[in-house]
């Protein structure tokens, strides 16, 4: 904790021009600091106002000058600080940046003393519009370099971010380029950053919410052969922050107890199948493999010897052409290969690799063990990263490419070959190019907006929020996303009115419909089917398959996937269930939770005791057809409800089978899913037929009336 | 709800009509396969001079195995038979002469192949062989066997499972001992019944082979068997060659079906929606996770979980609550509000704009990208709009930023086109679009700039770029894919997999793909190439500079040094002392401090502390 502890002070120019983006400075800048109390609590901060109506530092008043900056010592961030932050006062005095400097320098200095460890941080926001004061005694810029080094030798990282207004074609005054100037000696000297943004959504991503500490994943040999070796350190280059993961919450223990921890274990038992009451110990268990339908034990010394051996190391497989790794393979968060630090021979070494495999067109196919052991090999492309700083050494990208086991060859059918109804007219295709080019986020002058690297997580933005809010007010609710971060959600409103002509001219030329609408979906269907039941047209085609007496839809889904569930289990099946089915990190899930809920319904009606487990079977059942419609496997749900019924029908189970035909449930028809096997007739004569052979002319009556009752339970 | 789109639940026969018109869908999920092999008498001439020994029944028997190998992993769901035709022996349904049915249609399991590969050794009691048709039969075993094939196929199969029968055969002409006046008529019927499976949707392939010194000719019998035209008859045995190969060197690779994730709309900044289907076609591979087994019995076990209150012990149901520790406190959070927080967004995929292609950097990329293609199902006209806006991305050199707003984690997307690639009618890359899943700021670290130098950093000359250039040219990998290598770990999964299940006695190496080629490296002109690129980068005393830094690191640092020589000479001192004696006759005491470090460092002791503390160290030493 301790090593990463972080001293910033922030350097905010509240003069006349950044009074319309004060709003957005103060919710960037508050939120550092929800973000620290979580994640970094023992950083320090400090705030310097400039441009203010007011002077209140302590340069000021031991030796005078630096008038119109009003300091915040520095302190621990909490919840006070927080309030400070969210909110700036406006001032009218011209801000001097480099005086705010000065006094920031001063607050830290005074704080942490003139040692140049630990991390310190300036951090100025700024229009870059005032005019820096002339000093007392030479030249401007002999001031600045002065500062400079000062910076420097205290080891000082300073960053910039100059707002400047949208419209990018006027000229620049003087004073600002001037001021750039200054700054950009100011970061050069200190290995930091400025930049200029022109959104507020860009003004909000820039500020880095955290530092991180560096810590490389491999340091050693890149092996280009047998006898050369470029000595190398990867880093981490993306990787995504996650949303926090939340405890579960027990309110068991009581409101008083001010020691509770208030967390949920997960306990997890092994039980033998055959008798539900033995605990199989650790010692007793065995690893299960597929080998077709069958499982292959392997025993605790034959997995150790299924694992693959690994040796670290980094190994070159060879060159090939940029166009032979299309964008599309890369798998997985990126890396960077730097070479060692202080290391002038790698440092050549690596600056010739990368700038020629720039200048060939060419990347490195590399072969990586990072740690020893490691579970399996990475087979990656690197390409290269030339620095733009005299300061930064040139380095390469690193990206997992696709083992042969992980593509899939689909095939899909060519755009040539399209109907004419289908083929883009010339109209259209220049209604769509016209799209194309007006909707641009990168143009020739300005910024490029929503560039990834200031745009921040409006999620975690929005949970950070509320977290601090909810902190202060337990009652608090979900604020709405902040101004800012709404750009990232919809499109730029000042973008679409100012292409409003080439969006009405794409509208009209290019129709899409949804064909519900039309009539053609499931509603006409429905109504079609059913004189005199009227049908709801506000109602969502979706709920027609919800049976609305088994609350399947209490908990939303949302919450369920962010939950692993990794089988169904007894307790929520139908909730587990469709966990399972929206999981998209494997195609397996899908499979595994319809022969799980198969299980599960066979057990519950089988341990049925006058049919007190039938409407938890019921529910299942409904579940699982709806599942398999969507996820296109009619055949499964249709085999299974054949099976059945041939179980239940005139048995011991025949209640339920009547209870199944009551709610109307049958057979997955092709109007459902194309790939089912039966007509919706048969589908329907399933198990209207079903009242036996004797009542098959009043089927079509009954059949009906099911259907209404169906929708009548819904509605 | 969100994640499910069921719009497409109540879609009407006719548009599904139209959609199969151009839909290339998957292929169908199940096949069912039967080997139907040749076991007459040619089929027991020695396959090859180098393979003494080996016949080509043995050939054929042991190709099928490593099929079945590779099978059982990479379609699991396939459904196999085996049948043997011009057998001794019958074994049928339809008792029908000549054919014997080794194993029916089922799925596939260790136990299938080890009988396949056991049954070698019975074959000649049970099953046998005889010469191909006799001269004065009517009946066709070929005949016979597609016949008993069809009724195998009708016992399992059902509507959407592809139905395939391999011929195995090295006889070109199976009625050249009939009788001229039967022969043709035996012909004609045979290719009658093959039409007729065809018909019935069963497709009929053949692996033919080469008799000893001949070809084997197609064009006599086969050609109408497997349905050829006569274009393809020049090209079919090389042909026939190269799949008899891949049925052999088939990797073990699971086959994914066709499957779409989720079909969700592009909303426009028009407020239209472009329908869309979603695919997988790039996700890592991995062995199936295992099931937990009682290693007593290898049932599978049941797992339970329970949630138990920490404070309390008390079991409990899941708890809807979540907290979250803030500033000394536990903020405490319903499902509903965490879901709330995470739902920014009702659009499913909202298109912001346009950029070009060279913003998306090398390290804009998080995981494996999800394919897109368009569905007309749910909004018409979708189709259209998709391949013009797909055109005009690669005309323009574009790419679409998008929201995707799912509800576990909603990002900032790139929507590239991809152009379709063929490469002798055989898609390389399909049509459509690929979104990439961006990073947000809080993803992205400046990890160039962590070890920043305040000097100016040297950078390449234009003379080691030109070595560089060299190397580079001389280690081109000229037609590199990504489906060139394979996994190494999967692969020794799959193999040892298959040893425990098959009781195989010795466990495979399998070849690691992802090493280096050695071979090539070794060659002179790479050697050469490494070799001036080093030096140039290098310096050409880099090795011996290299070992002399080595050198003198194992000797260890200037106080390192030191520290030994120190020891040495309190060795040498120690020497003179006898320290059991002193420390028997309680002398130690006498010593003095300096004295008593003489023996600590020589013995590598710690000389820190007090006389005292010295001395009782000497003593623990010594064993006193």
């Amino acid at each position: 904790m301790a090593r990463n502890k972080e001293t910033v002070v922030l350097l905010v120019d509240v003069g006349p021009t950044m009074h319309h983006y004060l709003k957005y400075v103060a919710n960037a800048t508050s939120s550092l600091v929800h973000r620290k109390i979580l994640l970094s609590k023992s950083d320090e901060l400090g705030l310097v106002l400039f441009g203010a109506n007011e002077t209140d530092n302590e340069l000021n008043r031991e030796i005078g000058g630096y008038e119109n900056i009003v300091a915040t010592p520095i302190m621990f961030v909490d919840e006070h600080l927080a309030t400070i932050l969210s909110k700036f006062p406006e001032g009218f005095a011209a801000g001097d940046f480099v005086d705010a400097i000065v006094v920031s320098m001063d607050m830290i200095i005074k704080k942490l003393g003139h040692s140049k460890k630990g991390n310190k941080r300036l951090y100025l926001i700024t229009s870059a519009d005032s005019p820096v004061k002339d000093p007392e005694e030479g030249g401007k810029f002999e001031q600045i370099d002065q500062i400079a080094k000062q910076l420097e030798d205290h080891g000082f990282k300073f960053d910039a971010v100059v707002v400047k207004a949208g419209q990018s074609d006027g000229l620049i005054p003087r004073t600002t380029l001037e001021n750039y100037a200054i700054l950009r000696k100011l970061v050069q000297h200190t290995h930091g950053e400025l930049a200029i943004v022109e959104s507020p959504t860009s003004l909000m991503g820039t500020l880095r919410p955290r530092t991180i500490s560096p810590t490389t994943i491999y340091r050693g040999d890149l092996e280009l052969g047998p006898t050369m070796a470029i000595k190398v350190w990867v880093y981490k280059k993306t990787s995504q922050e996650k949303f926090p993961t939340l405890k579960k919450y027990s309110d068991k223990a009581p409101r008083s107890d001010q020691h509770a921890t208030r967390e949920v274990k997960l306990d997890i038992e092994y039980k033998s199948n055959v008798n539900l009451d033995v605990v199989i110990p650790p010692e007793q268990r065995a690893k299960g493999y597929r080998y077709g339908q069958q499982l292959v034990p392997i025993g605790g010394a034959m997995e150790e010897t299924l694992k693959f051996k690994t040796e670290k190391g980094l190994k070159l497989i060879g060159f090939t052409e940029f166009a032979n790794i299309p964008r599309h393979f890369y798998m997985k968060e990126t890396s960077v290969f730097v070479p060692e630090p202080g290391n002038e021979k790698s440092v050549s070494a690596m600056s010739a690799l990368a700038r020629g495999l720039d200048a060939t067109h060419m990347v490195a196919i590399v072969r990586c063990i990072f740690r020893q052991g490691q579970a399996n090999v990475v087979i990656g492309v690197l390409t290269p990263n030339l620095a733009t700083e005299h300061h930064v050494v040139d380095s390469l990208y690193f990206n997992v490419i696709p083992f042969a086991e992980d593509v899939r060859e689909f095939g899909f059918a060519s755009f040539n070959n399209l109907p004419a109804s289908k083929q883009p007219s010339k109209d259209q295709q220049n209604a769509v190019d016209n799209l194309v080019r007006m909707m641009d986020l990168a143009p020739p002058k300005g910024e490029e907006m929503l560039q990834p690297e200031r745009t921040l997580n409006p999620v975690l933005q929005r949970f950070y929020g509320y977290l601090h809010s909810k902190s202060v007010d337990e009652s608090a609710e979900v604020p709405a996303l902040d101004d800012a971060l709404q750009n990232i959600v919809d499109p730029d409103p000042e973008l679409v009115s100012a292409n409003r002509l080439a969006l009405e001219y794409f509208h009209n030329q290019l129709p899409l419909t949804l064909t519900l609408q039309e009539g053609k979906g499931s509603r006409r269907f429905w109504r079609d089917k059913l004189p005199g039941a009227e049908a709801d047209d506000a109602q969502p085609a979706e709920e027609i398959m919800q049976e609305g007496s088994y609350p399947i839809g209490q908990i939303s889904f949302d919450s369920l996937t962010a939950r692993k569930v990794e089988e169904v289990g007894g307790l929520h099946p139908v909730r587990d269930f469709e966990a399972l089915m929206a999981r998209q990190d494997s195609d397996e899930w899908v499979v595994k939770a319809i022969s799980g809920m198969k299980t599960i319904i066979n057990d519950l009606i089988d341990s049925a005791y006058k049919g007190n487990t039938y409407d938890k079977a019921m529910a299942c059942l409904v579940a699982l057809r709806k599942g398999c419609v969507i996820q296109e496997e009619p055949l499964e749900f249709n085999t299974f409800l054949r099976n059945l019924a041939s179980k239940c029908r005139g048995r011991r189970l025949n209640d339920f089978w009547e209870q199944i035909i009551t709610k109307g449930v049958t057979v997955i028809s092709k109007n459902e899913a194309p790939d089912s096997d039966v007509t919706l007739e048969e589908a329907q004569t399933f198990i209207s037929g079903d009242k036996g052979g004797q009542v098959l002319e009043v089927a079509p009556k009954e059949e009906v009336d099911e259907m209404e009752a169906l929708l009548d339970e819904v509605v | 709800m969100a994640d499910w789109d069921t719009s497409h639940l109540f879609v009407d026969d006719e548009d599904e009509q139209e959609n199969d018109d151009y839909a290339v869908e998957g292929e169908t999920s199940k096949d069912l396969i039967i080997f139907l092999v040749d076991v007459g008498r040619d089929m027991f001439l020695e396959f090859d001079e180098e393979d003494a020994g080996k016949s080509y029944f043995d050939v054929v028997i042991e190709s099928i195995i490593e099929d079945l190998k590779a099978r059982i992993i990479s379609r699991d769901s396939d459904k196999v038979g085996i049948c043997f035709y011009n057998s001794r022996e019958k074994k049928n349904p339809l008792e029908s002469d000549s054919v014997y049915i080794l194993r029916d249609i089922e799925e596939l399991s260790a136990g299938f192949i080890k009988e396949v590969s056991s049954m070698k050794d019975r074959f000649g009691n049970e099953i046998g062989s005889q010469r191909g048709v006799k001269s004065g039969s009517r009946e066709s075993s070929l005949y016979n066997a597609i016949w008993v094939s069809q009724g195998m196929f009708s016992k399992t199969a059902a509507k959407n499972h592809g139905k395939r029968i391999f011929i195995f055969t090295n006889n070109d002409d199976p009625f050249e001992d009939v009788d001229p006046s039967l022969k043709a008529d035996l012909k004609r019927t045979t290719i009658q019944r093959a039409k007729d499976a065809n018909d019935l949707g069963i497709s009929i392939e053949l692996y033919a082979l080469s008799r000893p010194g001949e070809e084997f000719n197609v064009n006599i019998f086969y050609k109408d068997i497997v349905q050829l035209d006569d274009e393809d008859t020049s090209q079919f045995m090389i042909r026939s060659k190269q799949r008899f190969n891949d049925l052999v060197q088939q990797m073990r690779k699971k086959i994914m079906k066709k499957r779409t994730i989720r079909k969700i709309m592009l909303t426009l900044p028009t407020g239209q929606s472009i329908g869309l289907k979603t695919f997988a076609m790039v996700r890592p591979a991995r062995p199936g996770s295992g099931e937990w087994l009682d290693s007593s019995t290898n049932t599978p076990l049941k797992i339970e979980r329970s949630f138990i209150c920490s404070d309390t012990g008390s079991i409990m149901n899941e708890s809807l609550k979540r907290f979250q520790e803030y500033n000394n406190k536990k903020i405490i959070f319903t499902i509903d509000e965490v879901a709330q927080v995470k739902n920014v967004t009702n659009v499913q995929l909202q298109l912001l704009g346009f950029k070009p292609i060279s913003c998306l950097k090398d390290y804009h990329n998080l995981r494996p990208p999800t394919f897109l293609y368009p569905n007309d199902e749910t909004i018409s006209g979708s189709t259209c709009a998709f391949v013009a806006l797909h055109r005009a991305l690669l005309r323009f050199q574009k790419y679409a930023v998008a929201f995707h707003g799912r509800s576990t984690n909603p990002q900032l997307v790139a929507l590239v086109a991809q152009e379709e690639v063929t490469v002798d009618g055989f898609q390389v890359h399909p049509p459509g679009m690929h979104m990439i899943y961006l990073p947000y700021a809080d993803d992205i670290r400046p990890a160039e700039k962590f070890n920043v130098s305040s000097d100016v950093l040297p950078r390449a000359t234009p003379e080691q770029i030109e070595k560089a250039m060299t190397l580079i040219k001389k280690m081109n990998i000229k037609d590199f894919t990504v489906e060139q290598i394979s996994n190494p770990a999967l692969q020794r999964h799959y193999a040892i997999l298959q040893a425990v299940a098959l009781d195989e006695e010795d466990l495979p190496e399998s070849k690691d793909e992802t090493l280096p080629d050695e071979e090539g490296m070794k060659r002179p002109q790479v050697v050469a190439a490494v070799k001036a690129f080093k030096d140039a980068v290098y310096g050409e005393n880099h090795d011996t500079d290299e070992a002399e830094a080595a050198a003198q690191r194992a000797k260890g640092s200037m106080t390192a040094q030191k520290r030994k020589a120190a020891a040495d000479v309190a060795a040498l001192e120690a020497d003179k002392y006898d320290w059991n004696e002193l420390a028997e006759s309680g002398k130690l005491k006498e010593l003095t401090v300096p004295e008593l470090k003489f023996f600590l460092n020589s013995k590598k002791l710690p000389l820190t502390g007090k006389k005292d503390v010295l001395i009782s160290r000497i003593l623990t030493s010594l064993g006193k």
